[in-house]
């Protein structure tokens, strides 16, 4: 056995192994986590305005999204409830708006809630209590322009994420974005080919009896409320009808965006106080 | 004594660590969908090789042979842990569509093979440039399959449309099995009949031989 090989010397090497190691993978972790950070709100606010049909790649590059981001404003949503929460309310939680993720609290007991399999259209299993929807004030006094929602929904191969983006009349489409999925590339994957998404903004959301019209059908959609489905992807176009289907229902976004279409004409400022 | 060149150039063609070893073939077929993610997936994998070799190396009198293998993992696991945080801090869009695959380089077979087989043998210089021949040996494989399934499967290079699709209005059907993992295995292996076509002497030689048929002389036995 050679002088290395001895149990005291295999303990030291591993000793200063360890160390060095964690201070390269903890080193590195901090320094970059700033920039980190950065990227990924960056990205967040990318999807938000792709959903809103704000953003293009081929005219806008990363350094616009800052400005044109600047124009929403995020507020948190107690879903049960149906209504905004205050800057004041949401500190009593512990959110901070400015970090919180309605992805990141799914796994936390206390800012999340476990859905019954009746309600679970969008087979999510869980949801956050509180919700991040961002909305756009319009040109006009106190006009509500632009209400972007998350939504999220089982596909064939995984949960999709996305925004869906609503005119100020919370009833008419404006755009739908995924930004995370598992789909089949070629098949399901192209819901985020722009030439499907291109159908969407139009569209109208609640049919006369108030519940969810907007579908996405086989065939030839026809209509205010029906969607092209996209050949060769069943699955995926089902799971889109049904995100869509509970997230805008009476379960969900509904009652708040009802409540918001109703009061278009009064201020922002008043719905805020609420 | 190997030289400098010999250890850089050798691993692209003579010593394939996909063609002729046929190691780190998984990600290979996870990663090749889109020629930009392939690329930086080359250079992660490139210098996580070149640098585990190099520290394996210089620490290589040090290390007791009975915890060598876990000394070895645990160097490749912190250097990319660390290349993945680089990634998330300056490619962040690329670093989302290659997810768990910068991690998998843990696993990758080429690294520890390298670490194992040169670096605990050759002086920290021509291990760091042996990483790098094998990094560009994987690179050159996975570059060559991600043009052929980017340019047929979605008709375009980097995301430039060189093919217009069907479905953005152009003449071209995509081919929907070039965006699968099979497609990989199909273009690997061509690759792999192509240069030992080229190479006769990669050719290994056959583990045995069929029997000639004999059933005629035992006639009438059954």
């Amino acid at each position: 056995m050679s002088s290395k090989d001895t149990v005291s010397k295999t303990l030291v090497v591993a000793f200063f192994l360890c160390v060095v190691c964690s201070i390269l993978v903890s080193g590195t972790a901090v320094i970059l986590k700033p920039m980190q950070d950065e990227n990924r709100i960056l990205d967040r606010n990318k999807n938000i305005l792709s959903a809103a049909g704000l953003y293009d790649p081929s005219i806008h590059s990363d350094s616009d999204i800052a400005e044109l981001f600047s124009r929403f404003t995020p507020r948190l949503v107690d879903i049960n409830a149906g209504r905004f929460l205050d800057a004041q309310e949401a500190t009593e939680l512990g959110i901070d708006i400015a970090s919180y993720d309605q992805r990141k609290v799914v796994t936390d007991p206390a800012l999340s809630e476990a859905l019954t399999s009746d309600e679970d259209l969008a087979d999510v299993k869980r949801r956050a209590l509180y919700q991040m929807v961002y909305l756009m004030e319009g040109d006009g006094e106190n006009e509500l322009d632009t209400i972007v929602l998350p939504v999220s929904g089982y596909g064939l191969w995984g949960i999709l994420y996305g925004f869906m983006a609503l005119e100020g009349d919370a009833n008419t489409v404006k755009g739908l974005a995924f930004y995370e999925l598992k789909e089949t590339p070629g098949l399901g994957a192209e819901v985020r080919n722009p030439r499907w998404t291109a159908l969407w903004p139009g569209k109208k959301v609640y049919a006369e009896d108030g519940s969810v019209g907007l579908t996405v059908v086989k065939g030839a959609g026809m209509g205010d409320y029906e969607i092209d489905g996209l050949s060769g992807a069943t699955l995926t176009s089902r799971g889109v009808a049904n995100l869509v289907q509970y997230w805008l229902g009476d379960d969900a976004f509904g009652p708040l965006l009802k409540q918001l279409g109703g009061r278009q004409s009064q201020s922002l400022a008043a719905l805020n106080q609420e | 004594m190997t030289s400098a060149k010999e250890v850089v150039f050798k691993p692209l063609f003579d010593n394939n660590p996909i063609a002729l070893q046929i190691l780190g073939v998984c990600s290979a077929l996870a990663v090749t969908t889109q020629l930009s993610v392939t690329l930086v997936m080359c250079i992660a994998l490139t210098s996580v090789t070149a640098f585990s070799n190099l520290f394996i190396s210089m620490i290589r009198n040090y290390m007791p042979s009975s915890i060598r293998i876990i000394v070895q993992m645990t160097i490749i696991a912190s250097l990319v842990i660390a290349v993945d945080q680089f990634l998330q801090a300056f490619a962040y869009e690329i670093s989302k569509s290659l997810s768990v695959f910068v991690g998998l380089i843990i696993t990758n077979c080429i690294v520890m093979g390298r670490a194992e087989a040169f670096a605990m043998k050759n002086p920290p210089v021509l291990s760091f440039l042996d990483g790098i021949g094998n990094g560009l040996g994987y690179s050159f494989v996975l570059i060559v399959v991600a043009v052929f399934r980017e340019l047929l499967g979605s008709g375009s290079l980097l995301g430039y449309e060189i093919l217009p699709l069907v479905s953005n209005g152009g003449w071209y059907q995509g081919n929907g099995l070039m965006l699968l993992a099979p497609s990989a295995f199909f273009i690997i292996g061509l690759f792999v009949w192509v240069l030992r076509s080229v190479r006769t002497e990669q050719v290994e030689s056959a583990e045995f031989r069929i029997a000639p048929h004999a059933a005629h002389s035992r006639e009438g036995a059954f």
